[in-house]
């Protein structure tokens, strides 16, 4: 019994017994020299083991009595947390380098962190995703503190601990209530315990736990953290921040509410499509007033967010199948902004302010025009791959009947796409300032993100790399 | 009243008023002081139900470890709790809304409750008749191994982070380096110079 347990969890396994060598190797040779070689080896074995998962893994195996399960959607979670982190880690070698920031610690932090990740996505009860969310939140709280001379870093580390702590103890609150009421925490028990309805006691606690995932997704109104930890955290940190860690949580939050709650939808739709609302429009707004691409960037990634809760209000297969392309969408779309971000030097020190992007596209012709498509398909212009993403949650809430969520998502897409074009128009019609010009020239590593990133958003027109099955069947897995 | 019933209520009360104590007490090594009381009373409630493992690990683990270390940091920082409480009481009057209008909310979740139906059939049951340090012990090294796993993990990563965040290798002092000392050539170390009267070097 515990072998087949264990062989379910070997990836979990691998990469933590990976993890605790590394670290115990950097010790005991040559500590922070080791680093960049930790990088590559670690974001190697993200690849390999994303690969292994998603060609082997078949079927849906429950392991430790129904604690972890391995099925389609999360294998589909896996595979692009792992893909999303690894890009990062390759990424932010250069940067973490030329700043002094690459400790060995750094990628295997970021294998911990995924680890909590891989457990958060195949939870199968409020036990294990809570040891999952606190092994990533606790690995992130510490890399985002990294630059720990600088005042902005610090307190962007101690900031999203503390405020992750508060969320942290609502949603052990509200599991607390959960268990109270059903009198177990596996989803399979409580979801038997709401086949004849809601009691008030359980709905005090899917708030709570709704309101501890939406601190961690970042949804409005608990989106207060994200600003000052992007803008502090080192730039690739940031990044990071915005892609795995979000798919993570959001992969989790869907599977809360319908392998736990999946007989209330009514109860927590209601709940899901207000976050998504205020989510959408608070980002939409709340950016256009940013000087700071990278706390831009934070807004921009609430508004994301919230079209993405809005799939998952639809509250059917169809809606968390929209939601995973959505994600899967927007972890491709980030990984190329923030490319484009490492890359923004002045001097060999890192720019944030948007305004030093005028006229950009006369120098760096390429890079602009790459850096253009992204933009658009942040904002959701139909030739680019960012509007199916926008197009396939408004159908899902749509098709469930929520008319005016998706009346409200296209009213906030359109404020929000202000913002993008306007560093567009920077880039292109803007006024040069010779003293704030930036630096030519890009790391190759940089620039082949960067274009790749715009080459999917460009080329995933014809069949979106074939993700959309996958996540229709990862959807089922989930759904049924 | 059983003696039972008797020491359910003295406990009860010395937790809640420890607690009440550690909350208002102007000095805050009387916090801590008062704070381990109420460890020590909560302790005796769970020895009542039965539970003296868990209640021998709150004593060995917050009032043995926790609170000490409390009681070091605050007698160590020498922070200002005068100024952070009045600091504190600039915003009680909102606080306090909040927490009343939070009280209510909760009365009204808990006037209400009610198990769901079934309930005994998913509710954890007794594993054999055991004493309870036993059984702990078979839950979580058999059902409970993957959280008891992860958890330790968890703790990795604190240190990990720990270490990360504060450890700065100074190269501003001098340590002691046993291989050099093993090594030194007394040949090189020293220098004889034949100074001529007079002159001086």
């Amino acid at each position: 019994m515990l072998s087949q347990d264990l062989n379910t969890i070997l990836p979990e396994i691998i990469l933590s017994l990976y993890a605790m060598g590394a670290l115990l190797a950097g010790v005991y040779t040559v500590k922070d020299k080791a680093a960049p070689l930790l990088v590559w080896l670690t974001s190697g074995l993200f690849v390999v083991v994303a690969f292994w998962i998603g060609t082997t893994g078949e079927g849906a195996t429950a392991a430790f009595s129904g604690m972890f399960n391995d099925d389609a959607y999360s294998r589909f979670a896996k595979v692009a947390i792992l893909l999303a982190a690894a890009a990062v880690l390759i990424m932010s070698q250069e940067y973490m380098a030329k700043r002094d920031l690459l400790r060995f610690e750094y990628p295997l932090l970021i294998t911990l962190a995924v680890v909590g990740m891989m457990v958060m996505v195949s939870a199968g009860d409020l036990m294990s995703l809570y040891m999952g969310l606190e092994l990533q939140s606790l690995a992130l709280y510490v890399v985002a503190s990294l630059r720990r001379d600088s005042v902005k870093s610090t307190e962007a580390g101690l900031k999203y601990f503390v405020l992750g702590a508060l969320s942290s103890g609502l949603l052990l609150y509200g599991a607390s209530l959960t268990y109270g009421f059903a009198g177990t925490t596996s989803f399979a028990g409580i979801i038997e315990a709401t086949d004849g309805g809601v009691s008030l006691g359980l709905l005090f606690g899917l708030v709570f736990l709704s309101a501890g995932f939406a601190f961690k997704v970042s949804a409005a109104p608990f989106h207060m953290w994200t600003p000052d930890v992007y803008e502090g955290s080192p730039t690739p940190v940031t990044a990071f921040f915005a892609t795995a860690p979000k798919l993570a949580a959001m992969a989790l939050f869907a599977r809360v509410v319908h392998d736990a709650f999946g007989n209330s939808i009514s109860d927590w739709q209601q709940i899901v499509a207000f976050l998504s609302v205020v989510s959408m429009f608070l980002g939409a707004i709340a950016a256009i007033g940013q000087k700071d691409i990278k706390r831009l960037m934070a807004y921009s990634s609430i508004a994301h967010m919230g079209f993405a809760l809005m799939g998952l209000a639809a509250g059917t297969a169809l809606g968390v199948e929209a939601m995973l392309v959505y994600m899967g969408i927007y972890v491709a779309m980030n990984i190329g902004t923030f490319a484009f971000i490492l890359s923004m030097e002045k001097d060999g020190m890192p720019v944030t302010n948007i305004d030093a992007l005028n006229m950009y596209s006369k120098r760096e012709p390429v890079k602009a025009l790459a850096m253009l498509v992204l933009l658009f398909s942040l904002a959701g212009v139909p030739p680019m791959l960012g509007f199916f993403g926008k197009f396939y949650v408004l159908q899902a809430a749509y098709d469930a009947g929520l008319a005016w969520l998706a009346v409200a998502g296209v009213v906030a897409s359109v404020i929000g796409a202000f913002y993008y074009l306007r560093i567009v128009f920077f880039m292109y019609f803007g006024v040069e300032q010779e003293d704030a010009r930036l630096d030519s020239g890009t790391s190759p590593i940089l620039w082949g993100f960067l274009v790749a990133s715009a080459a999917v958003m460009v080329l995933g027109v014809v069949n979106l790399f074939g993700i959309e099955p996958l996540a229709e069947a990862a959807s089922i897995a989930l759904v049924n | 009243m059983t003696p039972a019933v008797i020491a359910f209520y003295a406990f009860a009360v010395t937790t809640i008023g420890g607690g009440l104590m550690t909350v208002v007490s102007r000095n805050p090594v009387h916090s801590v002081l008062w704070l381990i009381l109420s460890f020590l009373s909560s302790a005796g409630l769970f020895v009542l139900l039965g539970a003296e493992f868990v209640a021998m690990l709150l004593i060995i683990v917050y009032v043995g470890a926790v609170a000490v270390l409390f009681l070091f940091v605050v007698m160590m920082l020498d922070v200002d709790f005068a100024e952070l409480k009045a600091e504190m009481a600039r915003y009680m009057p909102l606080a306090l809304l909040i927490g009343v209008v939070l009280l209510m909310q909760l009365a009204l979740a808990f006037g209400v409750w009610g198990f769901s139906e079934g309930v005994d059939t998913r509710i954890a049951q007794p594993i054999g008749d055991m004493e309870n340090t036993k059984q702990l012990g078979i839950l979580l090294y058999d059902q409970y191994f993957l959280l008891f796993q992860l958890a330790g993990l968890i703790l990795l990563v604190a240190m990990i982070g720990a270490i990360v965040l504060t450890l700065r290798h100074r190269t501003d002092v001098k340590r002691q380096n046993i291989v050099d000392q093993i090594m030194r050539d007394p040949v090189q170390q020293m220098e004889l110079k034949d100074v001529k009267p007079g002159q001086g070097l």
